[in-house]
């Protein structure tokens, strides 16, 4: 956190002058272990079985905060006969299909009083359950993609046992689940002290409870695995425990890395989601209204309003063309029906099925995984649009890029179009990022952009009124969505750049009335109100732009709620309900943070309450309530639709219903815990460019992983063109210990090449024991490098790119990459250059049986299609 | 006479209160001409770093249409007026000389740039999105209505504005294309 | 000009402090030694605790934004940037372009994690004390072959409670954010020939651009070396504690971005006080290693407005253990001195004549 987001460790600091124990786990020895309290160097890719060892710890001796637990999950559910534990399968779940990878989920649900198809209590979504479970269209790994973010859907309640005695209790299941956790497994799978263990599960425990919160806070250390989402479960589950969840100083915070990731998520260019977390319409499931909104129809909690969201980002999105009569045109928003994320995207560009790409402020060359693949798939598209500050390598591949030196490219073989469109910088437009505390904060514009410079806000919106021009009159049906879209934005200045204020203002929604509604609650599915991102209904209330709030901190309260506009309703800490008892009084006075006022009749505190102000704590949902109605006055979970946190997940994840902790794809090591190598479930893209590292070989006897440094911004394009971020860090290195220095004899300061079966590449090296080599048992040593990921060949500050080694294997719950372990060889010296190069690597995947690398032109196969070579296999 | 020979720093050294010359007699015109670029500015902007997700507020210095200065905001909550070295090299990433401002135009197949103007180049890129989408068009996909285009793909970085990838998605889903992606799944 | 050097009673003994000596020992109003009115301004100075640094380097980039510093070239004569190979600092040391600098000490040491006392499991958990972890070498095996002792000294005092492990090796990261003293007695300042270096009103020490004329007298006298010269320009240049923004009532720019608060600007003698404070508060916490270094007002340089909370001895950070002000031998230096002021009498006079025409 010292090392990526600088600024917010203030209050890290602060805590620990207060004298709040900080404790740093991760492999590397960073600027944040430097100031910690206590540094945990575990072995790379072995978070879920620390976690995993601490759920253990909190459950078998009694740690757990029994009355948050008891009230606020579903400890206490029921789990189905039919489910098995990977206790009792070697590592895998019930239901799993070798043959095609994934999951029969139905085996994990809960147990019901009634069939679900027959408890009236949710007709619809019984019916949509089936939908799911029964589509073969819809891919089992699918199934997360169609769910958007409400969560997966339960059919009815399942039975209780309040004692959490009863051995299919989810409490008891997830009691035998970790039971192989022990502070020796994890000492053992770690590569750490077991007393080292034993310290962070004291300090953690000790820190829980009525009277203290533990905080975890985690970035992409925990997202880039292939059990990502389960690393998350993972720490969910022991927060959720230790009663840490939306309470002060608690919480799971995932520090997010760029200025408004939070915001691309939340208003998403993203394949399997609409704006607010409602997803894709999904080909198999979803073709009117009433399909699409199936699933939350009987839903309890904030996503029974589906239907009204749904509707009002239509009606922002067609306007007067979008009516009840003609289902206000769902059927103009394109469906999805698989895995449409960047990567395979990448992979279909190679074979030629994609013909345009707009690249927008990204530089996938250089900061996604296996940069030669991204390359590869530039080189056969049609046309290429970049927008960006800086010539990234992303823009000049076709004459710069390092298959043209090694001889798999050339500019006379490369027909891609492109264009680079100077964008302008965020001094020189307005608008708002949400930072990673889901706070929007309006910035002003300074100055006008140079030149031909200009905002995305200025090219998206020109383009579309381009090609509506162009289309103007047409009557084919494709075209209609188009040219019934709302885009008569106001403009401004010489340049009509679109006002970004009204873009807001819509994006909040309007109300009957036609002014800005204030929140989510206003929102109708009668086509009466608009608004074309729910969850960000209110930042625009009054009429006002609630993010450009600036009141100086001095003047406001300790939370700040006047300060910029965080969704929803501009509550800071989520389930903050969860900060009272089942009876709405604080857990303890110094823990007080959103109570219920019994003389007022309403919740109180510092924050925004999470709940309807006066739904009072002992209020029990009429029988057929629905949405918010129907969550209980002590249910604090208002978006999942039981109101509970889920210690178990009976649906929504593709990979199980309880973490796991399996090696990487790419492992130098036994999995000590189960029979099962590595997730069962990985996704991967097979083809030439991107051949795999088999694990426990010889040939890439190392563990490598990436990260980012202080000094630089990820692909590089807004630092390493800075002359005084450039100087600080002025070209590629990687760092290895003393040991695997005096292993492979690496002198500090010279080159040394790596290698994978991806490609080769050479890095200065720092020699450091901030880098640790693990002792396992057996002896077993693990060496392990650290590759900053920064660079490429433009800029001030150059080197070879570090994501060219890497392959790309994916969640397959979130398509998100495993580039935090892989593994590789380093050499002293530098690499071979040109064609050499690729004979050099061909030699280490002949050694480690690996299938060739060898592609035709711009990186197709010789003699076949590559889409060909994908259904057969690497 | 007598101003002139009190700007003499040996003057005033001689006579003053500074017989080493070390202070108030060694200053300098300039010196006592001295103000900050923040004091002259013309105006105050109140921004957000474009950096990482924490959201250090940001005041923007301007200065006859020129940013001259980028610090932080000591008003935020959030940051209370820090900035990290990215953050603090605000400046320079606004101001690079190296930031290209022009449209730059590679054919098919050449080997170097060329200049295009940016309404030729808006009106090539609204020609090729028509084209593709109409390439890639599927109105069914294993026998389900889809309604789409494989034609084109996007991929955003996380330092697009809200506003602009609403724009973006809204753009994108009414032409049909659904490979939008972003640096937020990475 | 021998009026002035007769006029200045710390030329009139070679050493020592002496009562209203000016060019070493406490100095209690160096701004008034200066000959500012006595309603100048308080003195002002950084307090840089390290103990909290967290070498993000902002400073150093905050510096140089505000200063238009052009990029490092350690003294004009590295024409590539390239890996020092030396922790995460590519700076290498204060200089002409780099009025901050952040160092970055690798320590080390094997350790035998003892077992720590454990009673059940929560029984503690009210308890939010210090661990308990003591720390003893071990004789054990590889990691003792494996222990490359970065500085010797240092790990002899190595401190359990700063130093972080997470198993048979402990590992100590020290940063340190280094910048002019601003000292009391400041040898460029007063070996200055041209009056280029100057006191300010805030007690502060500031090369004045109009004015230097690159001799580099300055150079050798900081006992820090920490004036440096431009080579491409001539001139010297330094910390300037941001003269222009104080004088109108900003902070400097590198207190100001310092995200950790481990440079913290101000009054000096508030600083002093929470300086004292904060070593205590780490003395209490066992941090024996932990002490101020420039604080000491007795020291050869009268204490220095920019001082500094280490948690190792001055030389593992690349400070010189007892500097002392050069000016000390001051007579022997004097010729040369007024030598230049004589040069500058002329030189200024000649351009008043130019600006009368």
């Amino acid at each position: 956190m010292a090392e990526c987001h600088p600024v917010g460790f203030q209050w890290v600091m602060e805590a620990k002058a207060r004298g709040a124990k900080v404790i740093h786990i991760d492999p590397r020895f960073t600027r944040t272990s430097a100031v910690a309290d206590l540094h945990v160097p575990l072995r790379m890719g072995t978070d879920i079985a620390f976690l995993g060892g601490l759920i253990r710890y909190v459950l078998d001796n009694d740690l757990y905060f029994k009355e948050y637990v008891v009230a606020y999950t579903n400890a206490a559910a029921l789990v189905g006969e039919e489910f098995v534990d990977t206790e009792d399968l070697g590592g895998l779940f019930s239901g799993f299909d070798p043959e095609h990878g994934h999951y029969d989920t139905g085996s994990w649900a809960y147990e019901f009083a009634d069939e679900p198809h027959s408890g009236a209590d949710d007709p619809q979504g019984s019916a949509e359950q089936e939908a799911v479970g029964d589509d073969h269209d819809v891919k089992s790994a699918d199934q997360a993609q169609s769910l958007g973010s409400g969560g997966a859907s339960i059919p009815a309640k399942p039975l209780r046992d309040e004692t959490l005695q009863h051995p299919r209790s989810v409490f008891q299941v997830l009691k035998r689940h970790f039971a192989r956790y022990t502070p020796e497994m994890v000492a053992e799978v770690c590569g750490i002290e077991p007393e080292v263990f034993e310290q962070v599960a004291k300090w953690v425990t000790s820190n829980s409870g009525r009277e203290r919160t533990t905080a975890w806070v985690y970035s992409v250390g925990w997202t880039q695995h292939s059990v990502g989402a389960q690393y998350i479960r993972s720490c969910s589950i022991l927060q959720t425990l230790l009663g840490n969840i939306g309470r002060p100083g608690g919480g799971i915070l995932a520090l997010r890395g760029h200025a408004s990731i939070q915001g691309s998520t939340d208003v998403p260019t993203l394949y399997n989601l609409l704006p607010g977390y409602l997803p894709m319409p999904h080909a198999a499931q979803h073709s009117t209204v009433d399909e699409y909104v199936a699933d939350a129809a009987g839903k309890a909690g904030f996503w029974g309003n589906k239907r009204a969201y749904t509707v009002s980002l239509l009606k922002a999105w067609f306007g007067d063309a979008a009516s009840a009569e003609n289902d206000f045109r769902f059927d103009w928003i394109p469906k999805i029906n698989g895995d449409h994320s960047s990567y395979r995207t990448i992979a279909d560009m190679i074979a030629g099925k994609v013909h345009g790409y707009f690249l927008v402020g990204e530089n996938p060359s250089v900061g996604h995984p296996n940069g030669k693949m991204n390359r590869f798939g530039l080189a056969n598209l049609d046309w290429l649009v970049v927008r960006d500050l800086q010539m990234i390598e992303s823009a000049t591949f076709w004459k710069e890029g390092p298959e043209i030196e090694s001889g798999e490219m050339a500019p006379e073989t490369i027909g891609t179009e492109v264009f680079f469109m100077p964008a302008a910088t965020h001094t020189e437009k307005e608008g708002t990022f949400t930072q990673t505390q889901r706070v929007l904060q309006w910035r002003h514009k300074a100055v006008e952009p140079p030149a031909d410079a200009r905002s995305d806000l200025w090219f998206y919106f020109h383009l579309g009124r381009i090609l509506r021009k162009r289309l103007a009159g047409s009557t084919d049906p494709r075209d209609q969505a188009l040219l019934n879209l709302t885009w008569d934005y106001p403009t401004i200045g010489e340049t009509a750049d679109p006002d970004a204020a009204a873009v807001l203002r819509e994006i909040n929604g309007v109300g009957p009335d036609g002014r800005a509604v204030n929140g989510y609650l206003e929102l109708k599915d009668d086509g009466s109100t608009s608004s074309g991102c729910w969850i960000y209904s209110g930042v625009y209330a009054d009429e006002v732009n609630q993010a450009a709030r600036r009141k100086p901190r001095r003047e406001q309260g300790p939370v700040a709620l006047e300060w910029g506009w965080a969704w929803p309703l501009n509550r800071r800490i989520l389930y903050n309900r969860a900060s009272a008892d089942p009876d709405g009084k604080p857990w303890s006075e110094r823990k007080k943070y959103v109570y219920w006022d019994e003389a007022a009749g309403k919740w109180t505190g510092d924050d925004v309450p999470d709940f309807e102000a006066d739904k009072r704590p002992d209020y029990v949902p009429p029988e057929g309530a629905r949405a918010q109605a129907a969550i209980g006055g002590a249910d604090p979970f208002i978006m999942q639709m039981d109101g509970k946190a889920w210690l178990y997940a009976p649906s929504g994840l593709v990979d199980g219903p309880m973490p796991t902790h399996y090696e990487p794809a790419e492992s130098v090591v036994e999995n000590f815990l189960y029979d099962q190598q590595s997730s069962p479930t990985i996704e991967r893209i097979a083809g030439p460019w991107n051949r795999e590292n088999p694990s426990l070989s010889e040939v890439f006897p190392f563990q490598v992983t990436t990260y980012r440094l202080t000094e630089h911004h990820t692909a590089g394009g807004m630092s390493r063109t800075l002359p005084y971020l450039s100087e600080l860090q002025p070209e590629f290195f990687v760092e290895v210990s003393p040991e695997l220095a005096q292993l492979r004899g690496l002198v500090n300061g010279e080159f040394a090449t790596l290698v994978s079966a991806r490609t080769a590449i050479e890095a200065k090296v720092l020699v450091t024991e901030r880098i640790r080599p693990v002792k396992l048992r057996g002896g077993q040593v693990v060496h392990q490098i650290g590759m900053p990921y920064h660079w490429s060949y433009s800029g001030l500050s150059t080197g070879d790119n570090a994501n060219d080694l890497l392959g790309i294997v994916l969640d397959a719950n979130t398509h998100i990459q495993e580039d935090k372990v892989s593994t590789a060889d380093i050499v002293p010296g530098r690499r071979p250059r040109g064609p050499e190069l690729l004979e050099f690597v061909e030699s280490y995947r002949t050694r480690a049986g690996v299938g060739s690398g060898k592609v035709g032109v711009n990186g197709r196969a010789p003699d076949q299609d590559p889409s060909a070579i994908e259904e057969t296999g690497a | 006479m007598k101003t002139w020979l009190d700007s003499w720093p040996v003057f005033r050294q001689l006579t003053g209160a500074d017989p080493l010359g070390r202070g108030v007699a060694a200053r300098s015109k300039a010196t006592e001409q001295v103000v900050s670029r923040t004091a002259t500015a013309d105006r105050v902007v109140k921004s957000v770093c474009p950096y990482c997700a924490v959201g250090c507020a940001q005041r923007v210095f301007v200065k006859d249409e020129k940013i001259v200065q980028i610090e932080g905001d000591p008003d935020s909550p959030i940051s209370r007026g820090r900035l990290c070295p990215k953050g603090s090299a605000s400046k320079q990433l606004v101001t690079s000389p190296t930031r290209v401002t022009t449209v730059r135009y590679r054919r098919p197949y050449a080997t170097d740039w060329e200049d295009l103007d940016l309404d030729t180049a808006m009106e090539m890129i609204a020609d090729r999105v028509l084209e593709a989408r109409e390439k890639g068009w599927q109105v069914e996909d294993e026998g389900k209505r889809v309604n789409r285009t494989m034609g084109l793909a996007s991929l955003g970085g996380a330092t697009l504005d809200n506003e602009e990838n609403y724009l973006m998605k809204k753009l994108y889903s009414a032409l049909g294309a659904i490979q939008i992606e972003n640096q937020a799944r990475i | 000009m021998t009026t002035v050097s007769s006029a200045s009673p710390g030329l009139s003994k070679d050493t020592g402090v002496v009562s209203g000596n000016r060019l070493y020992g406490p100095l209690p109003d160096v701004q008034g030694e200066a000959g500012y009115e006595t309603d100048h301004p308080a003195r002002v100075g950084f307090f840089t605790d390290t103990s909290v640094c967290i070498g993000c380097k902002a400073c150093e980039v905050a510096c140089k934004e505000w200063n238009t510093l052009p990029m490092d070239d350690s003294h004009g004569t590295k024409d590539a940037m390239g890996l020092s190979g030396m922790s995460y600092d590519n700076t290498g040391q204060l200089g002409a372009n780099s009025w901050r600098h952040v160092a970055f000490i690798e320590q080390s040491r094997a350790v035998d994690l003892p077992m720590p006392v454990f009673g059940r499991p929560g029984d503690d958990r009210q308890d939010i004390g210090q661990p308990v972890n003591p720390i003893t070498p071990t004789a054990d095996s590889t990691l003792n072959a494996q222990t490359s002792v970065l500085n010797a000294e240092a790990l002899s005092e190595f401190d359990p409670q700063t130093g972080q492990s997470g198993s048979d090796k402990q590992i100590r990261w020290l940063m340190s954010s280094d910048v002019c003293k601003h000292c009391t007695h400041a040898g460029c300042l007063d070996v200055c020939p041209t009056g280029a270096l100057f006191r300010t009103e805030f007690g502060t020490v500031v090369v004045q651009g109009d004015i230097c004329n690159g001799c580099g007298y300055c150079v050798p006298a900081c006992p820090y070396g920490v004036i440096d010269k431009r080579e491409d320009d001539g001139r010297v240049f330094k910390c300037t504690m941001c003269y222009d923004r104080l004088t109108d009532g900003l902070q400097p720019a590198c207190a100001t971005a310092c995200p950790t608060q481990s440079i913290q600007f101000g009054d000096l003698d508030e600083l002093q006080a929470r300086a004292d404070a904060r070593l205590a508060t780490l003395k209490g916490q066992g941090v024996e290693t932990a002490r101020l270094y420039g604080r000491d007002e007795a020291d050869g340089v009268g204490g220095v407005g920019a001082f500094f909370l280490l948690l190792d001895e001055p030389e593992v950070y690349g400070f010189p253990p007892d500097p002392i002000v050069t000016t000390r031998d001051l007579p022997s230096m004097w010729r040369a001195a007024a030598t230049g002021a004589a040069v500058i009498v002329g030189v200024v006079a000649s351009a008043f004549v130019g600006r009368k025409r």
